[in-house]
């Protein structure tokens, strides 16, 4: 052995710094690090080439933000079960605002139609119900998304760490890490996440331009996707299209760390509840019933 | 002689190389015939699969509701089946029982297939192949411990590392004519004992973990995995051995083949238990949880696809115990092999559709999808099975004539290492 060693030294040589540079290589040129690693600098390239992406492939001048929590801002939501009258005028609105696929479908809130002597009970709802008018008598209605969970399942499940909890409380995902095994989907309790089960179509003319990068940007075909409190108004201080189309007001949003806050008005003065709180997932996502 | 020097190592890996070429690409007609039938498969798997990859995962029958569905139940299953070669394992080297130690090898050479089958089940299952490496660590980013996938991830890898490398040195040595270096093997065939429970834990926990399912967030799942997977691994070994037997000059005894099916009776035995156990407490407490088990076994409303499947497995599973603990009918070969198939048959159907569609049916806001494989679902399975059968067979087809003798180093050329057929097999 020893006569080999130095005999050959630079044959061992040329294998380390091969080894080295081939590591090297591996580590700086395999594309974009998932985005919770992403220096700032990298992130906004890697933005502006996303525009410049969408621009061409959409004829429209659309801009990815990529603007990041504010402090002292934790969002949180409150719906009004004893308002909503089923109309869905909140799922169609989300679709549009958030660029989700026209074909095949993909809608982030399913209303459920409750019985009124059953309660809030999913085994006996439909999301499918069709009538001339809504709200139909003995019926209720109870609109489920993400619930933006303190204690969320599919954070922990996800093997690449694609998905995690913003410092304002909005889950995310981000699109070009996923890898599409859909772990997260068997997680969530509230059928919150949506597959692109093929490749997403949106006619140029409905793309909402103003996009953010962990939010309505387009999506591609394989990856998971969900609400994200409209995390491109949320942080412009904007409310949420949901919040802003409802024709009754039973939709409210706001900072749980602001102590005038309307939500915090309703979390402390109302009847409130989360959704299967026997999980202990802790939903930022409340209910009420405000009469 | 020098193994020591790689370049002789070199020259000798080549000989054994060349040698094994040369095996494989020699049989008789039914080994030919056999081979193109695997052909086939693969190639109309492979087929299926571009087109699944060109259009997306729409093509098979998933959807947002039941979002995993054939592929990962097939993965679940040969999970199992790679796990049980352990059964083997255990009395083999911790009683040095002979009879069944001999087989051993071939149980490490099915875990390696059943493996490799596994890891191409969850690769046609994710929407995004193409990131496969955002999974590596250091290269792209495990999320370990947090997530039991990253988990599966990690022991599936190890546990195909460490039956390749104990099943590849023991007969690479053997073609050497030489034993085993104890002092490598007897630690890795240890190991390798925790890591088959391992494997088939951290599989059942990735179900058992979530709460959102109550169908699988159950303690009894894993101990229902193990009892399981320890019948449906033996089935197809046992009928592997009992056609070594008849086509090559290997000799198994009679006797370590009915072990082996007495030890299944009792693996048979806890597996039922345990479903009586989950089934008891189910419909006893009479829950909300209750839809998934009667979604299985009694259908909802009109809602019933599945239920024929059910009673076949439970029936399947019942005749093969019964078949299995009489001693007179399990030295039956016949009834023995009878009950291999409705080990195997009921296992996999419990295993696969029966654990992944009711886990997911009715969906967690209550609604009912249907859930049935697609045609293209059906050919990229039946082609990753035809893959994995074919790489069992051509490691079988260099493993059984080194074992007998027939496949040695040529003597008195030991740096040249021409091997030499000293008969042909068949």
């Amino acid at each position: 052995m020893d006569t080999e060693k130095t005999a050959q030294p630079s044959r061992r040589m040329f294998a380390k710094a091969a080894a080295t540079a081939a590591t090297g290589w591996i580590l700086t040129a395999c594309g974009p690090k998932r985005l919770y690693e992403v220096p700032k600098e990298r992130l906004r390239t890697q933005v502006k080439a996303l525009e410049r992406k969408y621009r061409a492939r959409y004829g429209k001048n659309v801009t990815v933000s990529d603007t990041g929590p504010i402090p002292g801002v934790e969002f949180a939501y409150a719906l009004d079960i004893s308002r909503c009258i089923g109309c869905r005028r909140c799922v169609y609105a989300c679709v549009a605002e958030n660029n989700q696929s026209r074909d095949p479908q993909i809608q982030w809130i399913r209303v459920m139609q409750m019985d009124k002597d059953k309660g809030v009970d999913f085994s006996h709802s439909t999301p499918y119900y069709n009538p001339a008018e809504v709200p139909e008598e003995g019926h209720f209605y109870v609109p489920v998304g993400c619930q933006h969970c303190e204690n969320p399942p599919c954070t922990k499940v996800c093997p690449t760490g694609a998905t995690w909890t913003e410092k304002d409380g909005i889950v995310v995902i981000d699109y070009d890490w996923c890898i599409g095994c859909r772990y997260c989907m068997a997680a969530c309790p509230y059928g919150a996440r949506h597959f692109n089960w093929a490749e997403p179509t949106i006619p140029s003319g409905e793309l909402n331009p103003a996009t953010h990068y962990l939010g309505n940007r387009p999506r591609m075909k394989g990856v998971v996707e969900k609400c994200t409190f409209c995390i491109q108004r949320a942080r412009a201080g904007r409310y949420p299209a949901c919040v802003e189309v409802c024709p009754v007001g039973a939709r409210k949003f706001g900072n749980l760390l602001d102590k005038d806050s309307e939500i915090r008005y309703i979390i402390e003065h109302k009847r409130v509840l989360v959704l299967k709180e026997e999980l202990n997932t802790v939903p930022r996502f409340f209910y009420f019933y405000a009469t | 002689m020098q193994p020591e020097n790689p370049v002789n190592s070199l020259r000798l890996f080549g000989g054994f190389a060349r040698g094994s070429l040369k095996l494989i690409s020699r049989g008789n007609r039914a080994y030919v015939l056999w081979l193109g039938f695997l052909a086939v498969l693969i190639a109309s798997g492979v087929l299926a699969y571009l087109n699944q990859l060109r259009i997306g995962l729409g093509v098979t029958a998933m959807r947002d509701q039941v979002s995993w569905g054939f592929y990962i139940g097939n993965f679940t299953f040969l999970v199992g089946v790679a796990a049980a070669a352990v059964v083997l394992v255990i009395p083999a080297y911790i009683y040095n029982w002979k009879p069944i130690r001999e087989i051993v090898i071939y149980g490490e050479l099915l875990a390696i297939s059943a493996i490799l089958m596994c890891l191409l089940f969850v690769m046609v299952d994710i929407g995004r192949p193409d990131r496969f490496w955002h999974l590596i660590p250091l290269v792209g980013y495990l999320n370990f411990p947090r997530s039991v996938l990253a988990w599966d991830v990690l022991v599936l890898n190890l546990y195909f590392v460490v039956n390749f490398l104990v099943a590849t040195h023991i007969l690479y040595r053997e073609f050497h004519g030489r034993h085993y270096i104890k002092s490598l093997v007897v630690p890795l065939v240890l190991l390798s004992v925790p890591m088959a429970v391992g494997i088939h834990t951290v599989t059942a926990f990735l179900y058992n973990g979530l709460a959102a399912r109550p169908y699988w967030n159950s303690s009894i799942l894993a101990p229902q995995f193990l009892a399981s997977a320890f019948c449906s691994g033996p089935a197809i070994l046992l009928v592997v051995m009992q056609l070594l037997r008849r086509f090559t000059r290997f000799e198994i005894q009679d006797q370590a083949i009915r072990k082996i099916a007495e030890l299944m009776a009792y693996a048979m035995f806890l597996n039922l238990f345990l479903h009586g156990a989950e089934a008891f407490k189910e419909f006893y407490s009479n829950t909300q949880h209750l839809l998934y088990t009667r979604y299985w076994y009694w259908g909802l409303g009109s809602h019933h696809t599945l239920v024929p499947f059910a009673w076949t497995a439970v029936a399947l599973n019942l005749l093969a115990f019964c078949l299995f603990i009489v001693p007179k009918a399990r030295h039956n070969w016949i009834l023995l092999n009878i009950g291999c198939l409705a080990t195997y048959a009921g296992v996999y159907i419990e295993k696969g559709m029966g654990l992944i569609i009711p886990g997911l049916t009715p969906d967690t806001l209550g609604e009912i999808y249907e859930y049935y494989p697609t045609i293209t679902e059906l050919r990229v399975a039946a082609g990753i099975f035809a893959f994995g059968f074919l790489v069992f067979t051509l490691m079988l087809k260099v493993a059984v004539p080194i074992s007998l003798g027939e496949f040695r180093r040529k003597e008195g050329a030991p740096s040249l290492a021409e091997a030499e057929l000293v008969s042909t097999g068949d």
